[in-house]
């Protein structure tokens, strides 16, 4: 009982990790029609109908790669770093009552939240890529490597803000006010829906001031190769990507030294 | 063995801080059962929240060497769109208990039959605090928190609540808030008063309440 090991920790984290999950996967998705199955039926609906958007629209005059491939790497990729802070912002007030369960922690509900996004849109991303690969509607990624690189960078970039503004929005209620036009008006800067190399020099340089622009740029390197000229700099991205998370987390337990639960 | 030592916790307030707990020491002893009276808004359940560890203290020190339950038949942390069922399988995962193994005590304890399998936002309140109560004895601890617990339910659900927790559970230790000096008099070893920010502490049951009634006067 006051085994303090390494090991035993370890099973209570997981232990706290996974009845979170199942929490938020019941609570969001209940066991109605498709269930939980919706946690990643939903991303691939907004990639589908952005697909279809942008095919009618006729984006693909704007580069290269054909429609369907750009639409899927693009919007998948939004969704990925958006969702996550989008599930952290507030996500303090509706658990205040579990952190009566000692083990549980606030870091704990922030994770699950951020894991269960991650799998989600990874899912949907990865399924979509296979059934249009399987139609023939897209070719096979040239670099698998170098797209899962990206992957994990535009997931740590999402995660890392996910943990600072859910922390900030425990203490500031502008946070979820500002979130929603911030992350909309991000959304056409964030690298999705054009390729830096389209850009006049001078909107590439700003719009490289973006951390999420060289993911998407990287993971369109790694799926296109040498149809496209990617621009990027991993180590630019990857120190916003610590920044972030070493604020979020620095910034969590400065608050969960005061949270209060009723 | 619980000890706490030089315990303070204030709150930010409209008009400045607010001392609640001012050094408040106090130490429980395995299977000691002991009462904590005052008045309302006497910081009762802010010691409980700091003792469970749901709460951090400003200032002060405490040592746990027993496991401490969560107030006991709490059901703030249920959530209301999950069935009863859901809500008590989370609770059992989150402390490596099998759910199933349980669920023979929760259907007899709870008496709720089929609406274990509905969600809590339709539970009456003595539902909810039926299916809270079970939750925390389907979960083991060496001490009991118990805030406030005395007006819930119907009699044949307080006798079931008496039998679980002071008949089957005599050997542990209980940490019990109340504003009604009767039960604690009833279930208690030793109580304290909670006066001012700080904790009196009496030999005797008896002694406590005494206080309790002078500064209730």
């Amino acid at each position: 009982m006051t085994d303090l090991s390494l090991s035993h920790s370890w099973t209570i984290q997981r232990r706290v990790l996974g009845a979170l999950l199942m929490r938020e996967i019941l609570t969001r998705y209940g066991r109605h029609n498709i269930g939980f199955l919706w946690l990643f039926a939903e991303p691939m609906l907004f990639t589908l109908g952005v697909t279809a958007l942008w095919s009618v629209a006729k984006l693909d005059q704007i580069s290269s790669i054909p429609i369907v491939a750009f639409a899927v790497t693009g919007y998948s990729s939004v969704l990925l770093w958006r969702a996550m802070p989008s599930r952290c912002i507030s996500a303090i007030e509706p658990n205040l009552p579990l952190l009566y369960h000692r083990n549980v922690r606030l870091l704990d509900v922030f994770f699950a939240r951020i894991a269960l996004e991650a799998v989600g849109t990874t899912i949907s991303f990865v399924g979509l890529v296979l059934v249009f690969w399987g139609l023939e509607w897209l070719t096979f990624p040239e670099n698998v490597m170098k797209v899962i690189s990206a992957w994990l960078m535009l997931g740590w970039f999402g995660a890392g803000l996910a943990l600072l503004l859910g922390a900030l929005s425990g203490t500031s209620e502008l946070i979820e006010k500002l979130w929603h036009p911030v992350s909309y008006l991000l959304f056409p800067l964030s690298g999705a829906a054009f390729v830096v190399d389209g850009l006049p020099q001078a909107a590439q340089g700003a719009v490289l001031l973006l951390p999420m622009v060289h993911g998407v740029e990287y993971l369109r390197e790694g799926y296109f190769g040498s149809q496209i000229t990617a621009h990027y700099d991993l180590g630019y991205m990857a120190t916003w990507n610590a920044g972030l998370t070493i604020a979020g987390l620095l910034r969590i337990r400065a608050i969960a030294d005061r949270v209060r639960p009723e | 063995m619980i000890r706490m030592t030089g315990i303070r916790k204030s709150y930010e307030t409209a008009s400045g801080p607010f001392t609640v707990l001012d050094g408040v020491d106090l130490t429980i002893a395995p299977g000691e059962t002991i009462g904590i009276l005052g008045r309302n808004g006497a910081g009762k359940s802010t010691l409980v929240r700091i003792i469970g560890g749901a709460e951090k203290p400003d200032a002060g020190k405490i040592e746990r060497k027993m496991n401490v339950s969560w107030p006991l038949a709490f059901s703030g942390g249920f959530q209301s769109s999950l069935t009863g069922l859901d809500n008590l399988r989370f609770i059992c995962r989150i402390y490596g208990v099998d759910p199933e193994a349980c669920l023979p005590f929760v259907n007899d304890f709870t008496e709720l039959g089929v609406y274990l399998r509905e969600p809590v936002r339709t539970y009456s309140s003595g539902m909810r605090a039926r299916l809270a109560f079970a939750a925390s004895m389907v979960i083991e601890f060496d001490c009991y928190l118990v805030d406030e617990i005395v007006a819930v339910g119907d009699s044949r659900f307080q006798a079931k609540c008496h039998e679980e927790l002071f008949v089957k559970r005599a050997d542990r230790a209980m940490i019990i808030v109340s504003h009604d000096p009767g039960f604690i008099k009833n279930h208690c070893d030793r109580a304290a008063l909670l006066i001012d920010g700080k904790l009196k502490q009496f030999a005797t049951v008896d002694g406590a309440y005494n206080s309790y009634a002078e500064a209730m006067a």
